[in-house]
């Protein structure tokens, strides 16, 4: 019996796991470079009046816009999160399995999720800034975002159902329950855990939205009196002082704040991929 | 709660029905000596009645064990059990045969006076029914040495068979008009010799029921 | 044939004459059982899923308080047929059934057959076992709930007798308010068995409950059936030959959608009257 690698094998099997290596050390190198530029440029220029509440040209505070971002992220999942689960119920517990009209909302989800973002912009500006008459607003924001996270939504949440065992829909019919006692007290609380991993990325996406919503919701640096009011995301008021000249610096110490949003926001959002692992049944 | 209530129930009414047999065997060996030594022709039909019961137990206890082959697929010590019941009562009721042989023959002896006053024959008797009890008492307490024990027993009943035989050649050898007579005792006392056997046959397979080897496989 | 014609011909239901009364107690209390009534009755049922012919030409009286196991190698039908009794096949998409079922008298494919209480007097518990995650309190208290009892006392005594009677008690009695995901699998399959009675059926179907299990949890719901069919009517689906003997009454075996035989358990196993069945349970069978 001659078990021994043959050196060809042998010889393959280093380069494959060199190129391997090679590879997995350039992504990190990236990845290590650009948060450490963004470090050493931005945490010396984390001064106290980056947080002042008020926006001056003076100061160039990102509080107001960091305030606003948690207002055009709660605003738009309010929008969005019922939207999605429910048509995600339709079509993972209701919509008959292969039919048409199916297929069609998956199309049109697949498509909007591979469209730019400045499309959605391009739209938003059209549709709910001209033609609804909302302006440059929060709401107008608000909306276009919910768009263009909704596939997002759908599809996570849709995976987050069709991951609850067929054996609990089964188990709660064989009780008696009827179709919407099967959805919404075993389906659903079993889908929580996948349903607001979707949601947390769908957070990301917002925070780190710029294109669509600088032709939708503007680029006002103070909070806004109202849902009509213009305002400016982290992400877009990074963008307005990079556009400056004088701010290249802020704009640094702002990047590093919205670094550290999207950590946090991606650590939870992993945290709770893992709650949803290890919860469920083999 | 009881790991296989329902076999364990079973089992327990094989063993029941075993023990009614067994009582059934020790009435039926007592009726046919008593009605031997009392000359009771009455007491003689008796045993056939006791004969016919020892049958439908035989029967009986055949159905349930076969049953429980079927319907339990025991295995191992459980298997070894049923089997050994469905062969001891063969045994059994091959005894409740004798017995009603022996029954058979004491109503042939006419007004006839016995050759000799019945001495060892009772004696013979009571000991095979010693013999039945212990066999399925061994059965029912997995008690080896009391099945083990029945061999020895039985040389026993050997020797007052072959003391039996000595004193009917004697007889006949004196006067060959006692032949008839001499017969008809000879084989009531190799029936009881027999049942004596039977009964070893039921310790052989208690043995194989507690230790898995039947005794005359070594 | 309709039922009122099938009935002036022959009482096949066994139910008694005046069914003028039964009909009208139908009315008032829905499907709601007699206790001494509660008999399945089966009559020319065809069930095709699609274009598959998954049963055919079914006929089956299923005894109360009996045991009575389908076996049948995989695909013949027997699962089908089990689910008829609950009704679970109306699940399946294109699945369409035509024939008499009958439980307790009752047609349960009436038209105003309210299948969520024909589930409730139905129970079923199936091959995996599948405890919701909840706790296991919840797991238990989840039919009644459905069928609308919410007074935490009530909830309770149902809960300890479900247990009991499942032979779990002594073993949860402690952590009722922990998950039932932390059960093992013979314990969570009791958990399942426990939720169905909890709901008070009248009829017990279980789908292959063991075929998931290690022999000491297959004994342990082995020995429950038994104990169990003194108050339900049970019918389990089984690929296990000496389970079918240990724990039924009745056997009745499955090929290709057909019963081939249906008979008292020790005739089945001691004298098949047909060849298919024989080689079935010797194990030559094909």
């Amino acid at each position: 019996m001659d078990i021994k690698k043959s050196n060809r094998k042998r010889h393959l099997d280093t380069l494959l796991t060199a190129t391997t290596w090679t590879f997995a050390v350039l992504t990190l190198t990236a990845l290590m470079f650009i948060v450490g530029h963004i470090l050493i440029n931005g945490v010396p220029h984390l001064t106290p009046s980056l947080f002042e509440m008020r926006w001056t040209t003076e100061n160039v505070s990102m509080m107001p816009s960091i305030l606003s971002t948690a207002m055009m992220v709660v605003i738009t999942l309010c929008l969005v999160v019922p939207l999605g689960m429910f048509t995600s119920i339709y079509l993972v517990e209701y919509a008959k399995k292969g039919s048409r009209y199916v297929k069609v909302i998956r199309q049109a989800t697949e498509i909007l999720a591979g469209i730019p973002s400045i499309v959605y912009g391009l739209f938003g500006s059209l549709f709910f800034v001209n033609f609804m008459g909302l302006g440059l607003s929060l709401i107008a924001g608000a909306l276009t975002l919910s768009i263009m996270v909704l596939p997002l939504v759908i599809r996570t949440t849709e995976e987050a159902l069709k991951s609850v065992s067929d054996g609990f829909r089964e188990g709660a019919f064989a009780l008696g329950s009827g179709k919407l006692r099967v959805v919404f007290r075993i389906v659903l609380p079993s889908a929580v855990p996948g349903i607001l991993a979707g949601v947390i990325l769908a957070t990301g996406r917002i925070v780190g939205e710029t294109a669509a919503l600088i032709f939708t919701a503007g680029t006002a640096p103070n909070i806004p009196q109202n849902l009509y009011g213009s305002v400016r995301t982290l992400a877009v008021h990074m963008w307005s002082l990079s556009g400056e000249a004088f701010h290249t610096n802020e704009a640094y110490a702002t990047a590093v704040v919205l670094l550290l949003i999207v950590l946090i926001i991606n650590t939870v959002a992993a945290a709770i991929a893992k709650a949803l692992n290890s919860g469920r049944i083999k | 709660m009881i790991r296989r209530a329902r076999y364990e129930q079973e089992l327990r009414d094989i063993s029941d029905k075993l023990v009614l047999m067994c009582r059934h065997i020790e009435v039926a060996i007592e009726k046919c000596i008593k009605a031997l030594v009392e000359r009771d022709a009455d007491l003689a039909q008796e045993v056939y009645e006791e004969h016919n019961l020892i049958d439908k137990l035989e029967r009986e206890i055949e159905h349930a064990c076969m049953r429980l082959l079927v319907m339990e697929q025991p295995v191992a010590g459980d298997f070894r059990e049923v089997s050994a019941a469905m062969k001891m009562i063969t045994d059994l009721e091959r005894i409740g045969d004798q017995a009603w042989d022996i029954a058979e023959i004491t109503t042939q002896f006419g007004d006839a006076e016995y050759l000799k006053k019945l001495e060892h024959i009772p004696q013979m008797a009571i000991i095979v029914i010693q013999m039945v009890k212990s066999g399925v008492q061994a059965y029912i307490n997995r008690d080896l040495d009391l099945a083990r024990s029945l061999d020895a027993i039985d040389d026993k009943v050997d020797d007052l068979f072959n003391i039996v035989m000595a004193d009917i050649i004697a007889l006949v050898k004196i006067d060959p008009d006692n032949a008839e007579q001499a017969i008809m005792l000879m084989m009531i006392t190799k029936y009881l010799e027999r049942i004596g056997d039977h009964a070893v046959n039921v310790g052989e397979w208690v043995e194989y029921a507690i230790t898995g080897v039947h005794p005359k496989e070594e | 044939m309709n039922m009122t014609e099938l009935k002036d011909k022959v009482d096949l239901w066994g139910t008694d004459n005046n069914s003028k009364t039964r009909t009208s107690e139908r009315v008032a209390v829905d499907i709601s059982y007699r206790a001494h009534d509660y008999n399945l009755a089966v009559r020319d049922c065809n069930l095709y899923y699609s274009d598959f012919q998954a049963l055919k030409n079914v006929n089956m009286d299923i005894a109360q308080q009996e045991v009575t196991a389908f076996i049948g190698p995989s695909g013949c039908g027997k699962s089908t047929f089990l689910r008829i009794f609950n009704r679970m096949n109306d699940l399946i998409e294109g699945c369409r059934i035509s024939g008499d079922i009958h439980i307790g008298g009752q047609d349960i494919y009436a038209k105003d057959t309210d299948v969520s209480l024909l589930r409730k007097n139905v129970g079923m518990v199936f091959q995996k076992p599948n405890p919701f995650p909840m706790s296991i309190y919840d797991n238990i208290a989840y039919a009644p709930r459905t069928f609308g009892i919410k007074k935490r006392g009530e909830l309770d005594v149902i809960v300890e007798r479900s247990l009991k009677q499942a032979g779990l008690w002594e073993e949860t009695k402690d952590r009722l308010k922990k998950s039932a995901l932390g059960l093992s699998g013979g314990q969570q399959q009791r958990l399942c068995i426990a939720r169905a009675l909890a709901a008070e059926p009248k009829v017990l179907l279980m789908d292959e409950p063991t075929s998931a299990l290690d022999p000491i949890s297959t004994g342990i719901i082995e020995d429950l059936i038994s104990e169990l069919k003194a108050q339900y009517t049970i019918i389990i689906v089984t690929h296990n030959m000496q389970q079918a003997t240990r724990v039924s009454d009745k056997t009745a075996f499955f090929l290709l959608g057909e019963v081939v035989e249906y008979n008292k358990t020790i005739e089945i196993f001691s004298k098949p009257k047909d060849k298919r069945t024989e080689n079935y349970i010797t194990g030559r069978f094909g």
